[in-house]
């Protein structure tokens, strides 16, 4: 039952986590290039469907199906290396290593991925050019600002190339400013190099940025204008 | 009617009068609260702590009773010596009703000494050694109780074999040295002056004490500075332990309003909590130790529980410090974490720490221990120098090592990833690693220092005695010396099993007679008795007859034998003296012939005047002795004790005297042992704290490592960060450890006068500084990946 | 707001009286207004010209205020594609959302579709207006970004309504 064409598909998922249900049926397809807000209350499993689908986590019950590949059967480490050279992650807070510089934690996913360490540096730079955070590169996370720092989590999350991305809050802890600028740049960054983004927000202005929405009620995603 | 309703504000509260004391008394309340009901984990680390605590006060107490345990030994010791008459050693007094004949009857066994006296009372009061009721009757002895238990082993059938002697009873504590002395008392009736017996007539002798050997000061002084350090650490590490909540706790304190003195009083409050505890622990611990104490052996010592007294004032200076110590760093603990009413900022030191003084402190050290200078083997040594040199050395060691890991480390860069995440992570904070290593640099630093010092007494003995083992390993006198001792003796030592080669004359001295003034030498040379069968072997004799004599010459040495010349004058007299004042006068046969010495069987050269028991009837040689020299087949199990109970048989005070270094090698054994098990116990101890802090740093980094499971990073690759981020610190830490001890080392030796022997005494040390490193990251990798879970990712 | 729309949701749980409609519509809906007698009957006689309510039965007396009318198939449709209908967003848009919601209610359906619907729609609108600002001068962002604003403030309230969807049942069907 995966839509035709899909990158990226769950079908009818189920996840609990002791005696709370987090997902109860939730299905969910992205594209190639497509960015699809993933909206909902607290507590809805919005967060729990998006690690599901990035294969962090593996559902009770019901299919992920990646570029053909089932995620639910693969190994941990298959995943692990299914996140490594395909997926990259932006989230709210607490994600850059505080003792690496930004430019170093920005070349991270290369260098987990075998890259040396120059090339990686340099398409760190890249990057972080087009984020338009390039001077602070030999700065540590803990010496710049908030909305520098989620720059520059972007551009990691981006420099590995990536075929998706999962951001799960990203602007949630910046101002209206920073979180424009960031949601600009992420968004026109995926669409040029056509990596879709599933995008996991509570505020309405972030998912308009967005082609296309799925609600999670409950547990369930429902697809607003597909009506999945 | 509320407040709002009152026309006029409230008057306000009279001004409280300011109180010094109070708020003190207040915040050590708190603290105190907090570390009894903190929960599971404020009483964690209340226990870790006081464990600290506790086994650095046991520790004190231990070194503290060092100084009345030994003076108890030795005015035990004292006690059961033979009051002398006069300075001359073998001066006896008149024999009396009390007075009482002896013989040494000294063995070893298996490596070990086995003291005791062969007595005969000579009346019907006979004085009496501390610790038994009367003197044993013939053929029965009195045993220390450790003896007994030796005996009573029917592996140690040789021994019994030996001492053909009926125990009949124990010696009492006080009679004693030590529990497990080897001492006894035999009774016999055939003991004369004449075979050797020496008439006692009071026990007891007040002489001066001698003074602590230096190497025992040395050595007391430097455990208790290595053991102390990583106690310390150990403390410290404690109070940081369980930061998360107790910071979140004092930052909702400092919300409140209390100021940051307060949160630090608090902590010490708790603090001081814990190190309450561990005084009593510390307490329980050396009160029960000190039961099983007397079955440790450290260099032949072992004591009694009652002889481990501390002094009572130093009991309540180490009851006053170590609270004190314990809060003290506490509060400097404190001041690297500034507790902020919104959260913890921890607080890395922008100060660039500077170098000069942290290099001044070994220095200076080093230079203590030279200016006090070269202690002589006896000479009373001050413990002070030596206590500040070698502290001064080892703090500053310690304190070395930050400034070093920060160098060394903030010019590191690149490499692969785990080593990139580890580098940058100690440049971050160098300061915590720091920490835990030091702990590890003066613990294998001290340990290096004494374990050099130790290798080169064991080596300087060696030396100085220049026995060679290869030869013969057992020489035997006894004072038995008339008729056909010698040849009887020999007979019987070559009938034992196991020996492979004896030899044995009567040998006596003979000098020319004449008057020399004290500037003088008296010419001298050995005078030997003993069959021609024996002469045979030591010289080129052609032909001999009973009733021959000999001036035998060294091989190759024309200077010797124009010396022995000079006493051996054919057809002269020649003047035998026994030192008891008994002079004879003997002339040499003028048809002595003289001949050339060879190599005897066990390898040595002899020569002197050597002549066939009937030319002179040897006892009646004042000092003359039964001499044999044995060699044994080491192949053949149990050897010596075969050689020794036909010596016990020939002669119960015959003296059989071991040519190996096998007492000092045992002693030398127990020490390297005792040295390496407590360093052990050390890096044990500092492995703990940095576990510890290993595992506070994984849990504030939960999160983060949520995240980089997220982007597939690989478990292996934070394990080897892991690794590298705990080896890099200590391998620098060994590396200075190693060189500050060797450094250290060289000059103890130095001060007491022996030569380094060996060098290498720092490979075992050093690895098990390497085990340290594994034995962390290994214990730190399931924590680790038990945190590796998307969990820390779930924010709702 | 459409009246008439209101009108025949009311209508379809069952035939009323034109009176009837008036009372149960400012019952429900006209707290500020109260609807005139007028408008009812023009609308009503608009809606029958349509085809969308049909005469049930007339009371005795004759005159405009004795018939009684009853929703057809065409009105129950009619109804249906207007609930399900998102509304243009834009200001004061609340009180045709209420009603909306309330007669979703009333007739059974599923109130949540509609809000459901609804904040779909605005979300198409927002994401038009995202894209505008995209390639559009500083004036432009400006005058989007002020309308984002206005309708994020609708959404948020859609969310909260439909949170409160078990408390309004209660109370519009008591």
């Amino acid at each position: 039952m995966t839509p035709a064409g899909s990158l990226l598909a769950a079908h009818d998922l189920r996840k609990t986590y002791g005696s709370t249900p987090a997902l109860d049926g939730a299905s969910f397809s992205v594209h190639p290039g497509e960015v699809v807000a993933v909206m909902g209350p607290s507590g809805s499993g919005k967060s729990t469907l998006l690690h599901c689908l990035a294969g962090i986590i593996t559902p009770d019950s019901g299919t992920i199906t990646y570029d053909g590949r089932e995620l639910s059967a693969m190994s941990d480490a298959d995943r692990s290396a299914l996140r490594r050279s395909d997926f990259g992650f932006v989230f709210q807070f607490g994600q850059l290593v505080p003792e690496l510089t930004c430019v170093e934690n920005v070349a991270l996913p290369l260098r987990l991925n075998g890259t040396r360490r120059k090339d990686a540096e340099r398409t760190a730079l890249a990057w972080m050019e087009r984020l338009e955070v390039e001077d602070i590169g030999g700065k540590r996370p803990g010496e710049v600002s908030g909305g520098q720092g989620q720059r520059v989590a972007v551009a990691r999350a981006l420099a590995a190339s990536p075929k998706v991305i999962f951001a799960d809050e990203p602007t949630g802890a910046l101002d209206s400013l920073n979180g424009e600028r960031v949601m600009q740049l992420l968004t026109e960054a995926a669409r040029s190099a056509n990596v879709a983004v599933v995008l996991v927000t509570h505020e309405a202005r972030v998912a308009a940025y967005s082609d296309r929405d799925v609600t999670v009620r409950d547990g369930r995603a429902r697809d607003l204008e597909h009506a999945v | 009617m509320t407040l709002l309703d009152e026309k006029r504000p409230p008057a306000p509260a009279p001004p409280a009068r300011p109180s010094r004391i109070a708020p003190w008394l207040r915040d050590l309340a708190l603290g105190i609260r907090f570390a009894a009901a903190g929960g599971r984990e404020g009483w964690t680390r209340t226990l870790l702590t006081a464990v600290g605590v506790g086994l650095g006060v046991t520790l004190l107490f231990l070194a503290a009773s060092v100084p009345h345990a030994l003076d108890a030994r030795s005015a035990r010791e004292d006690a059961r010596s033979e009051t002398k008459i006069s300075e001359n050693p073998d001066a006896q007094g008149k024999k009396s009703d009390t007075s009482v004949l002896r013989i040494s009857a000294d063995t070893e066994y298996h490596d070990r000494t086995i003291t005791g006296y062969l007595m005969r009372a000579e009346g019907s009061h006979p004085v009496l050694p501390p610790g038994i009721d009367a003197v044993p009757a013939a053929g029965e002895m009195v045993v220390s109780p450790a003896l007994r238990d030796l005996l009573n082993d029917p592996d140690n059938a040789l021994l019994k074999e030996r001492y053909p002697y009926k125990v009949t009873g124990t010696i009492a504590d006080e009679g004693l040295r030590s529990p497990g002395e080897l001492w006894f008392y035999a009774g016999s009736d055939t003991l004369t002056t004449a075979s050797g017996g020496h008439r006692v007539t009071g026990y007891g002798d007040p002489g001066p004490t001698p003074p602590l050997a230096p190497l025992l000061v040395v050595l007391v002084i430097m455990v208790c500075v290595v053991l102390l350090a990583p106690v310390a650490i150990f403390i410290a590490t404690a109070v940081r332990f369980g930061g998360e909540r107790r910071d979140r706790r004092l930052a909702a304190l400092r919300l409140v309003g209390t100021d940051i003195r307060s949160t630090r009083r608090i902590a010490a409050g708790e603090a001081l909590f814990g190190s309450l505890l561990g005084l009593l622990i510390g307490l329980v611990l050396f009160l029960v130790g000190r039961r099983f104490v007397g079955y440790i052996e450290i260099w032949d010592v072992s004591a009694f529980p009652d002889d481990l007294a501390p002094d009572l004032r130093l009991c309540l200076l180490i009851a006053v410090a170590v609270p004190l110590t314990a809060v003290l760093v506490t509060l400097s603990a404190m001041r690297s974490v500034v507790i902020e009413p919104l959260g913890v900022v921890r607080n890395s030191r922008a100060r660039k720490r500077r170098l000069w003084w942290r290099l001044a402190l070994p220095l200076a050290g080093l230079g203590v221990l030279a200016l006090n200078g070269q202690a002589g083997e006896y000479e009373v040594v001050n413990p002070y120098p030596i206590t500040i040199g070698a502290v001064l050395v080892l703090v500053g060691l310690a304190l070395l090592l930050p400034w070093l890991v920060e160098a060394c480390v903030n010019r590191l860069r690149g490499g692969p990833v785990p080593w990139q995440l580890a580098t940058r992570r100690l440049q971050l904070s160098s300061g915590t690693a720091s920490r835990a290593v030091s702990g590890v640099t003066v613990a294998v630093a001290g340990a290096v220092a004494v374990q050099m010092l130790f290798a080169s007494m064991n080596a300087d003995f060696n030396k100085a005695t220049g026995q060679d083992p290869t030869r013969a390993q057992f020489y035997a006198v006894s004072e038995q010396v008339g008729g056909n001792a010698a040849v009887d003796t020999i007979e019987r030592f070559r009938a034992t099993k196991g020996v492979t080669q004896v030899i044995g004359m009567v040998e006596a001295y003979a000098s020319k007679p004449g008057k020399y003034s004290e500037d003088d030498i008296q010419p001298t040379t050995s005078f030997n008795v003993g069959d021609c069968a024996t002469l045979r072997e030591v010289a080129r004799i052609d032909s001999c007859e009973d009733g021959d004599a000999f001036v035998v010459h060294p091989r190759n040495d024309k200077d010797m034998a124009g010396w022995m010349d000079k006493t051996a004058r054919k057809g002269k007299e020649v003047e035998f003296e026994s030192g008891r004042g008994r002079k004879l006068r003997w002339t040499l046969p003028a048809d002595a012939k003289t001949v050339v010495s060879r190599k005897d069987p066990v390898g040595e050269d002899r020569w002197g005047i050597m002549v066939t028991p009937g030319v002179i009837d040897a006892s009646t040689l004042p000092g003359a002795s039964t001499v044999s020299q044995i060699r044994i087949d080491e192949s053949v199990p149990d050897a010596a004790e075969y050689v020794r109970n036909t010596a016990a048989r020939i002669d119960p005070g015959m003296r059989l005297v071991t040519l190996t270094s096998v007492a000092r090698d045992r002693q030398y054994a127990s020490v390297q042992t005792g040295l390496q098990v407590g360093a052990t116990l050390t890096l044990l101890l500092i492995a703990a704290s940095m576990l510890v802090s290993q595992l506070e740093q994984i849990r504030e980094r939960k999160r983060l490592l949520s995240v980089l499971v997220a982007f597939g990073t690989r478990r292996a690759t934070l394990a080897w960060s892991v690794l590298w981020q705990t080896a890099l610190p200590v391998v620098i830490g060994l590396a200075v450890a190693v060189a500050g001890g060797l450094s250290l080392g060289a000059a103890l030796c130095w001060m007491v006068d022996k030569e380094v022997a060996d060098w290498l005494v720092f490979l075992p040390l050093a690895g098990a500084g390497g085990a340290l490193i594994l034995l962390v990251t290994l214990l730190s990798l399931p924590p680790l990946w038990r945190m590796m879970r998307p969990d820390g990712l779930r924010s709702e | 707001m459409s009246i008439g729309h209101t009108l025949l949701g009311l209508l379809e749980s069952g035939p009323r009286h034109g009176y009837d409609l008036k009372r149960a519509f400012d019952e429900k809906f006209g707290h500020d207004r109260p609807l005139h007698y007028g408008q009812v009957y023009s609308t009503m006689s608009r809606l029958l010209k349509n085809g969308l309510v049909e005469v049930d039965g007339v009371e005795s007396g004759g005159g405009p205020e004795r018939k009684r009318y009853a929703i057809t198939d065409a009105g129950i449709t009619d109804v249906a594609t207007w609930l399900a209908q998102p509304e243009k967003p834009e200001p004061y848009l609340q009180s045709t959302l209420y009603t909306k919601v309330v007669l979703a209610m009333l007739t059974g359906r599923n109130a949540g579709d509609v809000l459901d619907a609804q904040r779909s729609e605005h979300l198409r609108l927002m994401r038009i207006l995202t894209d505008r600002k995209r390639h559009g001068d500083l004036a432009d962002q400006l005058i989007c970004d002020h309308a984002l604003f206005h309708l994020e403030a609708d959404l948020r309230w859609l969310e909260l309504t439909a949170a409160r969807l078990g408390q309004l049942q209660k109370v519009v069907t008591a």
